[in-house]
């Protein structure tokens, strides 16, 4: 049985990467994906992707930080002030539910509401950067609810080093 | 990729009588269902080694703008009593007034080496005379599309009063591969989809292209650096340059009707506003301010007023400011959310996408925000583009689901004549250029 799940968390993994493989960084939801984490070197990005968590979700047409995504970045932020060689690149997202040019200025505003936030830990500027992909890359694609809520998001992309 | 097109293309005057008929054929448009004419298209005749062929492709081309309009009823070949032999003989007007044809084409076709020449005639078959001159277009064989949408065009505006729109093109965004890694990729064709061609190779996604006024050059969105940059692309040459050097994300461009300036939206933190800016020089103005989202603007055809969105007010919806600046004034007040407003060429109606309940609709209103009226519906429906004439709107259609996909479709001002445009790949993000020169 442990063993069939395993199995499973590794397949996700290699669909994931196979997303990341088209260059355009992560596409989010690394969390919670049931792997085991006890053998990840904290200091790494995958521990800050499974472990931490690197997606925050929102609201129908909002950017508003829910008390949960402030409890996600409160954890990134402390990662990120114990591992000061990173930088990130802040995607964000929208639902298919808007139009083209409306969404990627939205993606905007989410990717910014979270930089902003992060900057209010004590993060630097220089290590944040922000993108916006609008409707562009759905995580998840049904076309209800049920997948909209996923991909209403900001996805946190770990860099290598400062400057990479 | 090098298609330099030169379509000589005179007026001779092959049919010398004059007519002035008190009461011309034309078909009424008017905002209600109207009953399309009853037109005859005979095969061509065609002289020249070959010539026969290309004439019955022109023919069926002609047959598809006007059908497509939805203004006109195409009369089978199968019901025809009489076939043209002879170009230059004299109509047997009887033998299509038996078949209930008002309007009569005819076409002859003649390929001399690489030459060809198209001549056509029309005929009020009620009236039992021409209708205006015989026209003939000359060119290289490799023009034998445009040539037709030119008849087309020409039959069209002598049996509506109104310009034609057959000789013109479409960029759009070409899209393959899954939902959540779509390929897009820059492309133009005809009007109709023939000759789709693709600009650039997917590395990158691209979005919503425009044409200039003169169809040359098109302006998009890539994420080539890595985030959304306006570039502007040569079609014919493929060059292409980012039209702002400064950093940040810019989309949403389109250009002025002289084609000397691009609007468009550039991003910083949370902020999205539209800046005004000189193609040439890069000399950049903005336009808007404040925290709200400013996007999709589009010039009013004199250049002197935009149409854009804005979420100023809680929710998106369409403004209108003069493009020198200042103050904004909100025109769409119905349910629901506006946005992408595009202007009619004729400068009389705006064309929208409406979300209400969960549904997109494209829509019309006059440039004062009156007499809404909503042209389609479905699960997406999005970014409206007006044909040459303002008679026409192309948009794309997404069908839901984890295959969804894009379709480019058309559709009569009035909301009748709903057709998909038959491109090779899905699409999406339509633009309609100007009649082409």
């Amino acid at each position: 049985m442990s063993s069939f799940k395993t199995t499973l968390a590794i397949l996700g993994a290699l669909a994931l990467s196979a997303c990341d493989g088209d260059g355009f960084g992560g596409n989010g939801s690394n969390s919670n994906n049931g792997i085991s984490t006890s053998a990840l070197d904290p200091a790494s990005v995958e521990y800050f992707n499974q472990t931490i968590g690197d997606t925050v979700l929102f609201e129908v047409d909002q950017s508003t930080l829910t008390t949960s995504a402030i409890a996600l970045l409160d954890r990134q932020a402390a990662w990120l002030l114990n591992n000061p060689g990173r930088s990130i690149v802040v995607e964000g997202h929208a639902d298919e539910q808007g139009t083209r040019e409306y969404n990627l200025a939205l993606g905007a505003r989410r990717a910014a509401a979270v930089q902003q936030y992060l900057v209010t830990r004590g993060l630097t500027d220089d290590r944040l950067s922000t993108i916006t992909y609008g409707k562009e890359r759905p995580l998840a694609v049904c076309s209800d609810e049920a997948c909209w809520s996923k991909n209403r998001r900001s996805v946190t992309v770990v860099q290598g080093g400062l400057g990479s | 990729m090098k298609h330099i097109f030169s379509l000589i293309y005179c007026i001779a005057a092959l049919f010398t009588a004059t007519l002035t008929n008190a009461q011309a054929l034309r078909v009424e448009i008017t905002e209600g269902v109207i009953e399309p004419m009853p037109i005859a298209l005979p095969a061509f005749t065609a002289q020249g080694n070959g010539a026969q062929a290309l004439a019955d492709q022109i023919n069926a081309v002609v047959v598809n703008d006007l059908i497509g309009s939805g203004l006109f009823r195409e009369i089978p070949r199968s019901a025809h009593i009489s076939a043209i032999s002879n170009f230059n003989a004299a109509v047997q007007f009887a033998d299509w007034k038996a078949i209930n044809a008002e309007a009569l084409v005819t076409g002859n076709v003649v390929l001399e080496g690489e030459t060809l020449t198209v001549q056509f005639r029309l005929f009020d078959v009620v009236a039992q005379t021409a209708l205006g001159q015989g026209l003939q277009f000359q060119g290289g064989t490799d023009g034998w599309r445009r040539m037709a949408h030119k008849l087309a065009d020409a039959v069209y505006s002598r049996l509506t009063g109104e310009t034609g729109y057959f000789d013109s093109r479409i960029a759009f965004i070409a899209e393959d591969g899954p939902k959540n890694a779509r390929v897009k990729r820059l492309a133009v064709a005809d009007y109709d989809g023939a000759n789709t061609r693709f600009l650039t190779d997917g590395g990158a996604i691209v979005l919503a292209p425009r044409f200039s006024p003169n169809a040359a050059e098109i302006v998009y969105t890539s994420y080539e650096t890595g985030v959304p940059r306006v570039f502007l692309l040569n079609v014919d040459t493929l060059e292409q340059r980012l039209l702002d050097e400064t950093p940040g994300m810019t989309f949403a461009p389109r250009f002025s009707p002289d084609g000397s300036k691009v609007v468009l939206s550039l991003t910083e933190g949370a902020n999205t506003d539209i800046y005004i800016m000189d193609v040439n020089t890069g000399a950049k103005t903005r336009l808007t301010s404040g925290s709200a989202i400013e996007t999709a603007p589009s010039f009013s055809p004199d250049g002197s007023q935009l149409v854009f969105e804005s979420d100023r007010g809680g929710k998106q919806q369409i403004y209108v400011m003069p493009t020198t600046g200042g103050e904004a004034k909100r025109i769409s007040f119905g349910q629901g959310s506006y946005g992408t407003p595009v202007w009619s060429p004729r400068g009389d109606l705006i064309a929208f996408t409406k979300i209400n309940q969960g549904r997109f609709h494209i829509g019309v209103m006059k440039s004062d925000g009156s007499d809404e009226r909503l042209l389609s519906a479905s699960f997406l429906d999005e970014g409206p583009t007006w044909s040459p004439n303002g008679r026409v709107i192309m948009f794309f259609r997404e069908t839901a689901g984890a295959d969804g996909a894009p379709s480019l479709m058309t559709v009569d001002i009035t909301g009748r004549n709903l057709r998909k445009v038959n491109i090779p790949v899905f699409g999406s993000d339509p633009a309609w250029s100007a009649l082409l020169q």
